[in-house]
């Protein structure tokens, strides 16, 4: 047994630090940008030349929807539409 | 996602990665997060998913990074060690949650966020001379709580991990 459990739980306490609030802040923002990613997704599976254009560049393709892509959004995209 | 943020940062942290590499991977965790939150029904699975989709993005990206520049090898090992003891400290912070928010801010800004007596005691208006007598009474009541969680059928093991 540990006689100081109190110093243990500090220890675990500091091992948690905040992550920087900038993350977060995106991180929060993902959802966000769903309608839009959705939007982008179903257009791409009912038309194979905005497909195209996606597998040409993804991020000129947000653009031309009007979405705000960041990097983990185009990431999203690129899995559901299993682009290369 | 703030209840988990915590987590996710400190796995990416803990394989060293370049911090550009651990913002990305920080972001797509959440980002395949949300994209299969609507899957995962039971609450008790969803914290070892988070854990083990962060380690496999965090692997992936020292792959990707030994190919491009192959004199560094990667070595996950050592972070693979980490992510139990930092599942033990997401069970801490849970307890925490539950304490009033007064102990809360106290222990979190001392021990999580590093802050001195005197950054706490200028932010919540306490004497520094109270400080540590607050701090220690509420490390009590953390100890207490964590002890009622621990009885409740939460997994950790605080005191065998300290060896």
């Amino acid at each position: 047994m540990n006689p100081h459990p109190e110093e243990r739980l500090a220890e675990l306490l500091a091992l948690l630090p905040p992550a920087p609030r900038g993350w977060v802040e995106a991180a929060q923002e993902l959802p966000l940008a769903r309608p839009g990613l959705d939007r982008i997704v179903a257009r791409a599976e009912a038309d194979a030349r905005f497909r195209e254009l996606l597998i040409a560049d993804l991020e000129a393709a947000f653009a031309q929807e009007g979405v705000e892509a960041d990097a983990a959004t185009i990431e999203a995209v690129r899995r559901r539409l299993s682009l290369p | 996602m703030e209840r988990y943020s915590r987590y996710v940062y400190a796995i990416t942290q803990a394989f060293r990665l370049p911090q550009h590499d651990a913002e990305d991977v920080f972001q797509d965790t959440f980002a395949r997060a949300y994209e299969r939150l609507h899957t995962l029904r039971d609450d008790d699975a969803f914290r070892p998913w988070l854990a083990s989709l962060t380690r496999r993005l965090c692997i992936d990206r020292l792959r990707a990074s030994a190919r491009e520049q192959p004199m560094e090898d990667p070595d996950p090992g050592a972070a693979e060690d980490q992510i139990d003891e930092l599942t033990n400290a997401f069970a801490v912070h849970e307890a925490l949650a539950e304490l009033p928010e007064n102990c809360r801010e106290i222990l979190d800004r001392f021990f999580a966020r590093d802050e001195s007596y005197r950054t706490i005691g200028q932010a919540l208006d306490l004497p520094s001379g109270t400080i540590a007598s607050r701090i220690s009474r509420c490390l009590t009541r953390l100890r207490e709580q964590f002890g009622e969680e621990m009885t409740a059928g939460r997994r950790l093991e605080v005191d065998e991990s300290s060896s």
